[in-house]
């Protein structure tokens, strides 16, 4: 026994407990059963079930052990004639209270309370109870609200206001007519709800309970399997009931890194995807008539081979070009550009990181040595300061915007730059309202505050960072009163985020895609990377630079090589060394140059350089900037491939449709956005002849003449891409069982990196400072376009709809695109909340309703992707940062007019 | 505030724009301040008249305190109504000594004489009839409180003539 600790007695065993345990918690350490139906973990206590009584000695009634901090020499007793007694009447009342009848209850088998009842042997209730007071309310999509089996136990109050702080529920009314109610007992989808549906998860009883679950399995009938979300970079762990082949519900894993048992409405809610009647189950080849018929494997491969061979002969590889997938797992990535590399012989491979984060990949590696997310979602909610600069967190990235929510609660400061007030920026200490496009002149700004009042860590940039002088000399350039009047906010304003900044070390610096998807996006994330290294913040827990990752495998997909210049692990195409070592492990010889990006595939396309084009699970038509220009190539290409679970608006133009396996239809891995390679796992089969991808472009590798062993995702990830990748070298499936692997992960005992760049020991040796000059976005606002359009994603929906708007409920939380204006410009336009509008670019327009809102500054349009109508897309900009040609999604000049 | 919520609901036409001005000076006072909520409620209450939702919206909003949090408050307390409230309080003590000495028959004659119920306002918005439990006042029982008056051996006779006093 530790004499250090201090102990107490339970049951009559001495233990030793850390100060600040509460009673339960010590006893549960110990293996000690206390019963509870209001506890939960990483809340506040509440003792309002008062099951967990126990004796204390000397105490003058029951205690409850939830709320009871132990301390030295107490003696405990958790159970006795006198605490049994209690508990059991607790129970009976509590039984009394409402309409616990379990035979056509979904919780049966898995309700605290009937399980106490059971375990306390009651038998009949004793007690006449009250009769119902308020109806079920089953209005909303998601979930159900029974309130005549609610027991008023406060868990769900505690998962909606302390762990996913989302504040939508509470107490309501008082003594016997109680309720859990939203802000004036509104319906949840009239309510500050956001179907995260956590409530669900924490209820121990029926009262609330998922309403797409109805009816399909008794919670002992179903199998569960444990995987990773189909939806965001966070990469939530959970578990899917599994019965007689299809998914019947999600919860979260408990315990899990990074979700730490929460999840958000899309993970939770968006997984009835796989199982809709319209998913593709069969090859298709597009006719003479132009229409899709149904083919047999074997002739669909064949096909494809025979073209990509013709066109290979007469063309050149080069002639050829694929875009793999960041939603599917990475050995099928890994295939893809293995296909492409060693069997066609080119590199003409991409995928959608293109879109997003290519800024991260090149900006961070040029600054740091490696592009990625610098340190962990366990830091999220630890960090005392987080600066959160174009990231629309709690709609992309649910579950890792509640962990900076938490964090605010627990008291850090959060400093939130954005052009939209954001759900993020009501948390918010400071919230700066930066113009679209300004952020390397604003982020100028700040570094001249930091740099003139001498707030910089010196020694810090001193030992561990390279090109001060040249920053030093280049953001003198940019005073304060310059940089304000370029990013449209008060010179007070930036002076105090600057001071805040420099106030608390480290800071965390979090960014998504209002960084990156610019013409100046490299220069954005390079300045990110530039303040935090002036502030000393990179290489330390609850530091860093953190690019949140949009698809769940986005990460993967890089990791996995479907870049034009780069073999998994980042190994570069253009190094011979790496080059011969891919070519001694696939047998052959490989170009030596870089292959094709995806804006330059198109160009090429539109040139008649690119002669067949491999899409795999992208939906290209609808995500691309300037719909009109992608489908005229996609139109134009002389053969298109396509591998998908869906038929797609990009599909409608294929030659060859492959059906796919979908995810829980395959075994794999994701990489999540904080580098953790996690296991996907099969939980049921693919629908008609469905395959995975890897086993396709196996396939075809076949028929091109290659024979590759591997013949599973293990086979794939054991054998080939944690032998072939240094940074995954440690990284095998037996080791994934659990929360995954962060790489770098060496070897096989390397435990993963949580945190990169330890001490600022940069992957590069010395971080790279880099002086920066301010360009505005490519296309500003004129008299013929007075707005500024700036896209992005919304909570309910993921891309382009293919999953999500095939999942029950998602669609009437969400419905159609809006055009988001500010109270200002409706008022000028003479537009209401509602009123259908035309917004139109130089590219083109679209009909949208108008959604009047506060969070829209004057002079901004706001709008998503996910709707073929009203697509954005059919309005922004072609035109791309010059090194990662990613496009500027985020800024162009739009009118609207009411229709 | 959620996405879905963004425009507030309607707001009763009888909170005047000037009402809300107020609320949000009141707000303002007591923003960041633990335990700001129930004497913003009061004050609140106090200029209004009463707490309807949309007003509950606002002030969760410019105090910055979860919705459920004002609502669950403004519904604890039955000090605050939700209703609208008659420009006259009457409050009938119910508590023991009054009732023996005839509250209860006092009560009655003002329901049948306003010609409402307990707890309900007369159409006109003159009054606001209330029962309460004990005021602390028994030895004049039985007690009538009429906004701040406090009225001491009140009889069902008397009672009538007293409330007409208040325009």
């Amino acid at each position: 026994m530790d004499t250090n600790q201090p102990t107490m007695s339970i049951n009559g065993t001495m233990v030793t407990f850390t100060p600040g345990q509460t009673i339960l918690e010590v006893a549960w350490e110990r293996g000690i059963d206390i019963p509870t139906l209001c506890y939960l973990k990483d809340a506040s206590p509440t003792g309002a079930c008062r099951i967990c009584l126990v004796e204390v000695k000397g105490a003058r009634t029951l205690v409850a052990s939830c709320a009871m901090p132990a301390g030295p020499g107490m003696e405990v007793t958790t159970d006795s004639p006198e605490v049994h007694r209690s508990r059991r009447l607790n129970i009976e009342l509590l039984l009394a209270s409402g309409n616990h009848n379990c035979l056509t209850c979904e919780k049966n088998g898995e309700c605290k309370l009937q399980d106490l009842a059971y375990a306390y042997g009651i038998k009949e209730i004793r007690f006449q109870g009250q009769t119902q007071q308020y109806p079920k309310d089953d209005s909303n999509p998601l979930i159900t609200r029974d309130f005549s089996r609610c027991i008023l136990c406060g868990r769900c109050v505690q998962a909606c206001n302390d762990l996913q702080v989302n504040r939508a529920i509470g107490y309501g009314y008082r003594g016997a007519a109680s309720k859990i109610v939203t802000t004036g007992d509104r319906p949840y989808q009239e309510s500050d709800c956001v179907f995260c549906g956590q409530c669900v998860e924490a209820c121990p009883v029926g009262a609330l309970t998922e309403k797409k679950a109805k009816g399909l399995a008794r919670s002992w009938e179903t199998k569960k399997v444990r995987t990773t979300c189909p939806y965001c970079g966070v990469g939530c762990q959970m578990w899917l009931h599994v019965k007689a082949g299809r998914i019947v519900k999600v919860t979260a894993v408990e315990d899990a890194q990074p979700n730490r048992g929460m999840l958000c409405v899309k993970g939770r809610f968006g997984y009835d995807f796989v199982h809709s009647p319209e998913r593709l189950t069969t090859p298709l080849i597009k006719g003479e008539d132009g229409q899709h018929h149904p083919a047999t494997w074997d002739q669909a491969l064949d096909l494809v081979a025979t073209r990509l061979k013709q066109i290979k002969k007469k063309h050149g590889a080069n002639a050829i070009a694929g875009v793999s997938c960041a939603r599917s797992i990475n050995e099928d990535s890994y295939n893809m550009q293995k296909l492409f590399r060693a069997a066609i012989g080119t590199n003409n491979i991409d995928h959608c990181a293109r879109v997003c984060h290519a800024p991260t990949v090149a900006g961070l590696a040029a600054s740091f040595g490696s592009g990625a997310m610098t340190n962990s979602f366990a830091d999220f909610d630890k960090a005392r300061l987080i600066f959160v600069i174009g990231s629309n967190i709690t709609e992309a990235h649910p579950v890792a915007g509640a962990l900076v929510k938490r964090a605010v609660a627990k008291g850090a400061q959060l400093i939130v730059a954005d052009p939209r007030f954001t759900g993020i920026a009501e948390s918010a200490h400071i919230y700066v309202p930066i113009k679209v496009g300004s952020d390397v002149a604003f982020i100028n700004g700040l570094m001249n505050v930091i740099i003139s009042e001498g707030l910089q860590d010196q020694a810090y940039i001193d030992r561990c960072t390279t090109g001060y002088a040249d920053l030093v000399a280049k953001v003198a350039e940019y005073p304060p009163s310059k940089a304000a009047r370029i990013a449209g906010i008060g010179v007070d304003l930036l002076r105090e985020t600057a001071r805040k900044l420099a106030s608390v070390k480290p800071a965390m610096l979090v960014y998504t895609l209002g960084i990156t998807e610019h013409t100046c996006g490299v220069n954005n994330v390079r300045s990110t990377a530039n303040l935090q290294m002036l502030l000393g913040n990179v290489g330390f827990e609850c530091g860093g630079v953190n690019p949140l990752r949009g698809q769940n495998n986005v990460q993967g997909a890089c990791d996995m090589g479907a870049l034009p210049g780069d073999y998994p692990g980042y190994q570069k195409v253009e190094n011979p060394a790496a080059r011969h070592k891919f070519e001694e492990a696939w047998g052959v010889k490989m170009p030596r140059k870089n292959g094709l990006m995806i804006p330059q595939m198109f160009e090429g396309i539109e040139q008649g350089e690119i002669k067949a084009l491999w899409v795999f699970g992208e939906n290209l038509a609808n995500t691309e900037p300037d719909i009109r220009h992608v489908e005229h190539c996609l139109k134009s290409v002389e053969f298109l491939i396509c591998n998908d679970i869906f038929p797609t608006e990009t599909t409608r133009f294929a030659d060859v449709i492959f059906p796919a396996a979908a995810w829980s239809e395959d075994d794999g891995t994701f990489a999540n956005s904080e580098r953790r390679v996690q296991r996907v796992r099969k939980a049921v089969e693919p629908p008609g002849q469905a395959k995975p991808n890897w086993w396709i472009f196996r396939e075809v590798a076949g028929r091109l003449g290659q024979e590759w062993k591997s013949k599973s995702g293990q086979d794939i990830w054991d054998k080939e891409v944690s032998e072939l990748a240094p940074l995954f070298k440690g990284i095998k499936y037996s080791r994934l069982e659990n929360d995954g692997l962060q790489w770098p992960c060496p070897d096989k005992n390397h435990p993963g990196t949580a945190c990169m760049h330890k001490e600022g020991r940069f992957t590069c040796g010395l971080g790279n400072f880099e002086a920066l000059d301010w360009t505005p976005p490519a296309e500003v606002p004129d008299k013929k376009y007075p707005l500024v359009l700036s896209t992005g994603r919304r909570l309910y929906h993921y891309h382009t709809r293919t999953q999500t708007g095939r999942c029950g409920g998602l669609n009437d939380l969400l419905g159609q695109e809006t055009a988001d204006i500010s109270l200002a410009d409706a008022a000028e336009l003479g537009v209401a909340d509602g009123d259908m509008v035309r917004v139109s670019s130089r590219r083109g327009q679209v009909m949208v309703k108008a959604r009047v809102t506060r969070q829209v500054p004057k002079g901004l349009v706001w709008m998503a992707f996910h709707f073929r109508e009203g697509n954005a897309n059919w309005l922004t900009n072609p035109v791309y940062d010059p090194i990662s040609l990613t496009a500027e999604y985020k800024a162009c000049a739009v009118r609207v007019e009411k229709a | 505030m959620s996405v879905a919520q963004d425009i507030s609901k309607q707001m009763p036409e009888d909170v005047t724009p000037e009402m809300l001005a107020q609320l949000d000076d009141i707000c303002q006072k007591y923003r960041g301040k633990p335990g700001g909520l129930i004497p913003v409620l009061q004050q609140v209450q106090g200029v209004v008249g009463y707490l309807p939702v949309a007003v509950q919206d606002r002030i969760s909003q410019k105090l910055g305190v979860p919705g459920h949090e004002v609502f669950g408050v403004t519904t604890f307390y039955s000090f605050f109504s939700m209703t609208p409230k008659g420009r006259h309080t009457v409050r009938v003590c119910m508590g023991t000594a009054c009732y023996v000495r005839g509250g209860k028959e006092v009560l009655d004659r003002l329901e049948r004489h306003l010609d409402i119920p307990v707890d309900s306002t007369t159409p006109d918005r003159r009054f606001t009839l209330e029962q309460v439990r004990c005021l602390g006042a028994c030895g004049v029982a039985p007690v009538v409180v009429v906004d701040q008056d406090t009225h001491r051996k009140v009889m069902a006779d008397t009672a009538v003539d007293l409330v007409e006093r208040y325009q």
